[in-house]
Formats: structure tokens, sequence, C-alpha cells
């Protein structure tokens, strides 16, 4: 810490931020362009100017940019000083001389970086009277739109596409005032992170194309704390509804996972809750064809069928962790089945075996890794922003030298100049390309089961205990050695892998090898490792986190939500329909999805009652005898466990419209027209509370957030902005008189502008704003430091206690695969775009997502003469698919490429070995 | 008693003063061009709407009986797809026309509104825009504003430079 002085007064502040992190740390109003938290400073456009005094007798003092300088012990500034004043509001109005008159028509209106400078700084007069430097705009894709004329050229763009998230396909152009920030022709942007630009951009050169299309201003949008339900990560999501409609998703800051970026899944896929793809209405099919039930009715129905008493439940891990045990609590624990096929059960069990020993790392403890080995995961595909977290991993190592040249690690481009291409270690082993192959130092490239091999290896080259892996070939082994020399010479190092190759011993080998790591630590007496400034130890963050060496991303957002509900094996839930079971209840979820075609229609025709609850219209919506409408992520409230084993709750932006209910609603009424006990359920609350009893390790997850009895002042948080619009007439053409704001048994916020005034916990904290604060920016004021965690800390509590000891290996090193004469081993390869199940039906994911196709190594493909486009049959035991060859370079030969989750493709068990011969 | 019949006295003589009573309805009332009454959307002079659907009528309005939806045509030009104002909870205070940018919302000196039916008094675009530009003749935002329109390209507004030739490198 060090004192400063602003105004004359003191401040104790951290002595190795700069003076712009410490003044806004301490909550002054000090305008700024360029410098962005998790970018860090470049002085690019002058506008943080404040005045800085030699010492007390120093009357005249020199402006400086507070970005650019250090907070140093004894700093006396001045943020009120009149030269400094007159100054920044010069650099506001020569930065307005060329933006164009558009703010009314302008998507980043009220809710605009530029907008608030200006405010702040004074300006409100045009003097300039020549004409205005215009741009032609360019097409970037169905997600980003582009608005040049707007630009202030403060570089954050760049700096974030290129040089934080590692884009190649965008840069700055053209010289003097006519810099030029886009792509070098139209195009889509490639970086799966490009929807970030929207809110890096401090005024609206970037703005969410998908949110034009139904654009709603941001203070008449009604917001709800929410996690993304796309991917496994858990990051926290603002919502924002209006008319009944899901408008756009915006980034929540959470200081130990997404921090400031979501990845564009996250930010785009929302669009499936509008769309027409949504089960609306309770539809019971009958033999003259599907009946319209209302709710009550169908409600009833269910409660009637519910008596039988062969019915046996499917939970899902897209459906939130209440929704799972409600259906758990209304077929019984034995006759509760996992809704993905038994192999991800049994590898879903397995990362709960393992995470129970090893913490896992959240996000922002992996950007501070200084060497990473990803074993047999397409991270930019599965667990798309851990990707952006683990690219900055490798500036770690570089960024060590700083502190020797005594040079600052927020002072952005010396570290960059400074560390030059050098990266530090990063190890990838995958079937094949991954996205962040660029900055890795090696590659290797094999089955899963060479790549297990790999990962033992480097295990037991870390800790003799580990097992040895018999007849490696000579370079896999001289590359474990190197991986594990650069982890053992690491003082943070990390390993990562997941589910996607589908593959036990992968999951095995990462754990060895994060034993030895932790075992390595605790003898090196390396607990805590000397903090320097970019790798220092967030205070939000437990000992154990700091600790964490492993990170497995899991495939779907309560993935091990479910997992921990104890459910049997979807395999069981086949053979018990086949003893006799009649009614079969499907939460939230796809069965074609998770078995072969052939074994669901069997499922399905073996059946007398199939129930499919869901918020879309699945293949077996459409098989169901009754299908119920639930509400979708956006429209309900649950908690989803991510793949850190952390709960978070996730709050209706609205309630859900028509028919729909929450799944666990619609279950609870059943219960309650059978008359069991659990159907006496009010709130979410109530059943949190009987999943904590059922279950006392998940009993934390009901502390995740305040309960509904929470309240600030006697009141309860607003979802909306105070200064929300139209309240009088929004649905006026329906019913001149005013509704009463719809009442929300279940949590702790209200459907209405009127509420408590102030910073609510970070759970439940709906959207960012602060006086004076109306873009993004607005997180800075609601931070305890900038960059740190929400006042209140994280949201989120793991659900299980951080392990203290967590040394045991897995002993069993698989054999080498050998190689079988005309068949193929098909992996799965997987697609930020397309292979997931909800955001691929938003119109703007959709369109990027692939066709299904069938990949073969370009050794393969030469050998069989194939070429690319040509219609194959894949084969794989029973079940054929004529699919278009996709030559990948970057396959490991003997491997076969199916896309997951894709068209006809999505049932299958991967991997497996296949035939393929020419349509 | 003086009083009184001072009273008296003062009522015989208005008798014989000029009527100030208006004979309203028949004899209309003249209200001045800045009068705030019934609220109008106006068109710009080339014919177009004026309304560009920035919501900051609605967020201006202290009842918040305005609500609108923006929408764009295949041009990129902003209006709105609805506009909705509900005059039962209207209290023509005018802030609305002061905080609208494209001079699209004015009050006029209208004040005949009186309806049996509350739902009557809830007026949608289709009421509210009239055929000319209202109380401002030249004004058309488009002409000023840098996006690109439908007849309007980048370069061609008000006060505006060509677009820059990204590919000279003059100084």
């Amino acid at each position: 810490m060090a004192t400063i002085y602003i105004d004359g007064r003191p401040y104790a502040v951290d002595a190795r931020q700069n003076l712009l992190h410490a003044c806004l740390s301490l909550g002054f109003n000090l305008p700024y362009f360029c410098w962005h938290p998790a970018l860090g400073s470049v002085g690019a456009c002058r506008q943080c100017a404040i005045k800085q005094f030699r010492g007390p007798e120093d009357q005249r003092g020199k402006l400086v940019m507070a970005c650019m300088t250090a907070a140093s012990e004894g700093a006396r500034i001045s943020i009120a000083d009149a030269e400094a004043v007159a100054f920044r509001a010069g650099i506001i109005e020569g930065m307005m001389q060329n933006h164009p008159h558009d703010c009314p028509v302008c998507d980043e209106g009220g809710e605009c970086h530029l907008q608030d400078m200006t405010v702040m700084t004074g300006h409100d007069y045009r003097r300039y009277r020549f004409a205005k430097r215009t741009f032609r705009n360019q097409y970037l894709g169905p997600l980003v739109h582009h608005e040049m004329n707007r630009c202030i050229q403060c570089y954050r763009c760049v700096r974030f596409y290129r040089e934080y998230a590692g884009g190649r396909d965008f840069n700055v152009f053209g010289i003097r005032n006519l810099a030029y920030f886009g792509r070098y022709q139209d195009g889509v942007l490639e970086s799966e992170f490009s929807g970030n630009l929207d809110e890096v951009c401090p005024t609206g050169v970037f703005t969410d194309a998908t949110h034009k299309r139904h654009y709603t201003r941001k203070w008449d949008m009604q917001f709800a704390p929410s996690i993304c339900p796309h991917c496994g990560v858990g990051c926290n999501l603002s919502p924002g509804e209006r008319y009944g409609m899901l408008r756009r998703i915006v980034n929540r800051y959470h200081g130990g996972l997404n921090g400031y970026f979501l990845c564009d899944r996250g930010r785009y896929g929302y669009e499936f809750v509008n769309g027409d793809q949504r089960l609306r209405q309770p539809r019971l099919r009958l033999a003259g064809g599907p009946q319209s039930l209302p709710q009550k009715q169908a409600a009833e129905l269910l409660g009637e069928w519910l008596a039988d008493d062969r019915v046996i439940g499917i939970g899902s891990p897209r459906a939130s962790l209440e929704a799972n045990f409600a259906l758990r609590a209304v077929v019984g624990a034995r006759h509760f089945y996992a809704g993905v096929a038994d192999a991800e059960l049994a590898l879903l069990r397995l990362a709960l075996e393992i995470l129970r020993r090893q913490p896992a790392a959240p996000l922002r403890s992996m950007e501070s890794a200084d060497a990473v080995l990803v074993l047999g995961e397409d991270v930019t595909n599965t667990a798309p922003r851990m990707a952006l977290s683990l690219r900055q991993a490798v500036r770690q190592q570089p960024m060590q030298a700083l502190e020797a040249l005594k040079i600052p690690a927020w002072l952005d481009h010396a570290a960059r100049e400074l560390a030059q291409q050098r990266r530090g270690p990063f190890y990838i082993a995958a079937p094949a390309a991954t996205r962040l192959d660029d900055i890795a130092r090696e590659l290797w490239r094999g089955a899963p089961e060479e790549l297990a091999r790999l990962g033992f290896a480097v295990a037991h080259a870390l800790a003799p205990e580990s097992p040895a892996v018999a007849g490696l070939a000579p370079e896999a082994a001289a590359l474990a050695g190197r991986i594990a020399a650069a982890l053992r010479s690491a003082q943070r190092p990390l390993v990562v892998s997941g589910l996607g190759c589908r593959s036990t011993e992968l999951l095995q080998a990462a754990a060895n090898i994060a034993a030895a790591l932790r075992r390595l630590n605790k003898n090196n007496g390396r607990n805590s490792p000397k903090a320097n400034s970019t790798a220092e130890a967030r205070p939000d963050d437990s000992s154990s986190e700091n600790d964490a060496r492993l990170a497995l991303a899991v495939p779907e957002a309560n993935s091990l939500g479910l997992a921990l509900l104890d459910p049997h094996p979807l395999s069981q839930a086949l053979d018990a329909v086949r003893a006799g079971a009649a009614t079969v209840i499907v939460l939230e979820n796809d069965l074609y999805r998770r078995l072969p075609a052939g074994e669901m229609q069997s499922l399905a025709s073996g059946l007398d009652r199939l129930i499919a609850l869901d918020c879309i219209e699945t293949p077996t919506t459409r098989q169901a005898r009754l299908a119920l409408p639930a509400a979708a992520w956006a429209e309900d409230d649950g908690t989803f466990i991510n793949y850190e084993g952390r709960a978070q709750r996730y709050y209706a932006a609205y309630p859900p419209p028509g028919e729909m209910q929450a799944s666990w609603r619609w279950l609870r009424d059943a219960l309650a027209v059978a008359g069991r006990e659990a159907g006496r359920w009010e709130t979410l609350d109530d059943v949190l509370r009987a999943l904590a009893a059922e279950f006392p390790d998940l009993a934390a997850a009901a502390t995740a957030a305040p309960p509904e009895s929470f309240r600030i002042h006697g009141e309860k948080v607003p979802r909306q902005p105070h200064r929300f619009s139209g309240r009088t007439a929004m649905s006026a053409n329906l019913n001149v008189s005013e509704p009463a704001p719809p009442p929300d048994p279940d949590t702790p916020l209200a459907f209405s502008m009127e509420g408590a005034p102030t910073q609510p916990p970070a759970a439940i904290l709906p959207f960012a704003w602060a006086p004076g604060w109306n873009s993004y920016q607005a997180w800075n004021k609601l931070q305890r430091e900038i960059d740190g965690p929400l006042r209140g800390g994280n949201p989120g509590v793991r659900v299980w206690p951080a392990p203290s000891s967590g040394e045991r290996y897995f002993r069993d090193v698989p054999p080498p695969p050998a190689a079988r004469a005309g068949e193929w081993r098909a992996v799965p390869l997987y697609h930020i775009f397309g292979s997931e199940e909800l955001s691929r039906l938003a119109p703007g994911i959709s369109q990027l997502s692939p066709q299904p196709y069938l990949a073969l190594s370009e050794a393969d493909a030469a050998r069989l003469g194939l070429g690319a486009g040509e219609a194959l049959v894949l084969i794989l035991e029973s079940q054929r698919f004529t699919l278009p060859l996709v030559i990948r370079p970057d396959l490991a030969p003997g491997l076969a490429g199916v896309p997951a989750g894709l068209g006809p493709l999505q049932g299958l068990a991967l991997p497996a070995w296949c035939r393929i011969e020419r349509a | 008693m003086f009083g009184i019949a001072r009273t008296i006295w003062d009522i015989f003589l208005h008798g014989f003063r000029r009527r100030v009573t208006r004979q309203y309805p028949e004899q209309p009332a003249y209200l001045p061009p800045r009068w705030r009454g019934r609220i109008i959307l106006s068109r710009d002079p080339d014919g177009g709407e004026r309304c560009v659907a920035c919501y900051l009528c609605a967020i201006a309005c202290p009842v918040d009986c305005i609500a609108l939806q923006a929408t764009e045509d295949s041009t990129g030009r902003r209006y709105p797809e609805f506009f909705r104002i509900n005059f039962s909870r209207c209290i023509f205070c005018g802030y609305c026309e002061e905080a609208c940018p494209t001079y699209a919302i004015q009050l006029t000196p209208d004040f005949e509104m009186s309806e049996y039916r509350r739902p009557n008094l809830v007026y949608e675009k289709e009421d509210l825009l009239i055929a000319g530009p209202g109380k401002y003749p030249g004004y058309n935002f488009w002409r000023v504003a840098g996006v690109s329109i439908g007849g309007k390209d980048k370069g061609e507004a008000e006060n505006e430079a060509p677009p820059a030739d990204l590919h000279q490198l003059l100084p």
C-alpha cells in the first residue's frame, strides 16, 4: 500500500497500480477511454489527465496521464485542478469533432461511455465548423454491426481483438486522422470473442447486430442476474427483456470467472428463447391428432398419470438443479435416471471424484498460470470463455522479466514490447487442431488413448509414484519430458482437460498430473507463490484456488449438478422400460441427442406414456404423448453447478409467458394432484430446503444466493433501471388500466423499477449502473477495487469443501490403440456454433454453424484417393450416414472426425470404431 | 350594512360591463401556437416519418405514458414499429417535445379530447402521425446524422466530408 494525496487529502492505495486505477478504486470520477481494467494502460487517448505536484510546496504541478503514472508513495495529485479540468474538456471536444450526430439512432445511446465522459467533462457545445470525416462501414457477420463514423480512435478494439483475444483478421488501417478499425475486407469476424467489441468499444462503432433487430434502450429493459446456459463454465450474464421478449445479453462481471468478457455463443445464443422452436402450449397426442390443453388440465393429467407406480424420470444436464431434484422427488431415487449417455455419466462421476480431490482453477486464476498443458480438449469449442483466459496465461512467463526492469504489468505496451513474440510454455495434445494452437509451444496429435498415454507419461515424469507408461513412442516420451520440465519449473502450472474426447483415461491422466503438481508444490513449499504484480493472488481467491492445478471442461451448464444428484445410467432406464415401466418423464432433454436414434425409437414405441417437459420443440417432445412447455432459462430461476463445482443461481428476467412455467412447478403441480408431500412446495426456497435435507453435500447450493426473504431496507431488488419508461402505455392497447407488477414469490428480486436503491449482493445484482456511469464501465463503481471482486464477494459457492490432500494416482494406463484394418476411430469434433443444443437455434449462431460432415486426415484421404466434398458413408455399428468429406490436415491419421451435436450425428456414442465407404 | 349595500351596487354595475364568458364551444378559443395540447408525430420536409424511435420521449415522460418499439427499413432508416401514447395518463407537460432530437413529437394547440371510454384515449402511431412537419418546417434529422439511409449515402449529410479513402498515403 502507498499513501497518495488527492486534492490535498491522503488516501491509501495499491502501490503496484497506476493513478487512474487508484482514483477509480477510491470512487473518484475521472474520465478515460483507452484504458480498460483488463487491457491495461497505453496512454493513447490523453483523457485521464491530472495534475501531479512534486511536493507540498509545489503549486504549479504538471499535467500527467493518470493511467500512465504509478501510484507511488507520497504522490500528490489533483483531479479538480482547473488546468487539468480544462485539458480534459479540450480532449473531449477534440474527440467530438468528427463524432457524428447519431445518438438518437445509435444503439450505444444511453449506455455510451463517450456520452458519459462528455457529460462528465462538461462539453456541451460544438464549436468546430468544418466538415466531419466519414468512413464506409464493413459487414462483419451476423453478430457484430459496424458503424465506423463514430470512432474516436481509442484503439481498445484492436487491443482487445488482437492482443487479448488473439484474433488475426481485424486491425487498424490508414494513417493520421483516418485510422480505420476493421477487417481488410468485408467478412465474418473470425474470433469467437468478437461480441466483446460491443462492450470494449467506448462508443457505438461496434454494436450487437442481433439486438439491432429488436432494439431497446438499456434503461427500458428488465434485467436479471443470470448464468449462461450454453456450456459448463457458468459465466455470469445480464439478459434484458422488454414486451415479453428477450432482447439481448451482456456480460455481468464476475471477479473469479468471466471478468469483463463473454464468448459469442453465450452472448448471442439467447435468441432461441424468442424463436418459433419454442414449445408454447401443453399438448396431448391422441389418436385423432395433437390436442392443446390449458395449463391446469395438463398438470392434472400428469398428476393422474403419476398414480401409476411404474413411472421413471430422466433428468437433464441443461435443467436446473431444482428441476432435476423435483423430478427425482416425483419418481423417487430408484427411478431417477441421468439424461446423458452412460459413457458421459461415467465421465462426470469420474470428474466429480477427481474434483473432490483436486480443486478446479477458476478462469481468472488460469490467467496467471505460467505453464499450461491442454490435454485432449478443444477448449475454444467446448468451454469457449476458458480459452480466452488460457490465452492470457502464455504472457505470464515473459512478464516475469518485468520485475527486474521495474516495468509495471499494467503498462501494457511496454510489457508487450518486452515480451515480443516470446510465450510461456503452453502445450496442446489433441486429436485435431484447436483454436489455441497459435500460442502453443508444441502440439501433439493422436487418438484419445494416445493423448492419455502422453498425459500419464508427463505425470510419471513429475512424480515417480504415478504409473509409468510402457512402450511409449520415443518422440512422445521426449515431449512428455519437456512438458514435465516446463510444468515443474513453473510457479503456477495448470493442466486443462475435459470431457470433450469422452475418454476416461484422459481425465485420469490429467488428474495424475495435477496431483503430481500439487505434490511438487507442497514439497517445494510453494503454497503461496511469490506474488508479483501479474500473478498475484486476488483477494477473493481462497488458498485452494491459488493452489488449483486442474480444470476440467464439462459439456453442459449443469452437467455436474445432474451427476451430484446421483442418477442411474440411462441404459438402465431403457431396461426399466423393457421390464415394464409404462410412463417416462423426460425433463428438458432431447433423448435423440443422448441415444442412437434406433434405441430411442424402440424406447418411445415400447412406451405407454412419454411425457416431455421442455422449453423447445425437439424430436423427443414431438414424440411425447404429453408435451409440457417449460420456461426457458431466462424465464426461470434455478441453480447451475459449473465446471469448478460452483453453484450459481440464475433468475428470471421476466415471468414465463402464456402456458409455460418452470419445470419444477409443473412437477410440483402434478405432485399436488397426486397428493404427495412435495406437492406442498410453494417457492424455490422450499425446493432448495428439501434438496439440502436429502443431499447434505448440496446444502451449499441453497446458499449460492440470498433467499427470497432477503430485503434491503425492507424492499426487494428492482430488476428494472429506475428510468424504465412506458409503464402506463406498454399494455394500454390491451387494457388501459395498468396491471400490478407480476409477483415473484421465489426470489428477492422484483419485476419492477421500484425497490432498494443501493447496490445489492453480487449474486442478485441484475445490471451495471452507477450515477453518471451508464455504460458497462459502471462495473468499476460496483467493485471492491478495480478488477477485483464485486462488493459483497464473487457470486456463487463451491458445493464441496476444498480438498486437503489429493495425491492418489490412477493406475490404469491404457495400452496403445491398435489400428484396425479398414476401420477408423471416430472422434467428436466440437463447434462453438452448432454443437450446443440451445444456442444453435438462435438465427445468428445457426448462420455460422457448419453443416454435418466427415473429416479425415490428409494422409488418409490421399491413401483412399478421396477428394474434399466427396460423399462418404459413415458406418457406425448398424447406422449409416451419408456425409460430405472434409479433409483436415491437422487431424491425426487413423481418426475420423465427426462434428458433435450436429444434425443426424448428434446421438452417436463416440469415440467408436467406424467404417467408411464411398456413397 | 354599508358593506352589503356596496356589494349589491357592485353587482348591479357588473350588469353593464362587457361579458367575459366565452360561448365555448360555439365560439372557439384562441390558443397560441406554443400551447401544450394534444401530441402529434410530424413528418420531415420530404414526407418521411420524422420519428427515429430513439426512446428519448419515453424516458422523459414523467408519467411513463409513451411506449414504442424501434425497427429499421431495409436501408437502415430507423422508425417506430408502433408508437403509443396513453392520453388518459398524459399531463401535457411537453417534456417529450423538449427531449425529441428530431422535432418529430410536437404538442399542438388542441385539447378537445374528451371521451366516454378511457381506451379511446390510447393513441397509436396512425392516430398521432400528421401529414406535415408541424412547427419546424425545415428540419430533417437524417440530413445531419452520420448513418447512411436510402437516398443518403455516407458523406452526403450536411457538413460531412466524402468517405475517407483508406488507400491514400498522403500525409
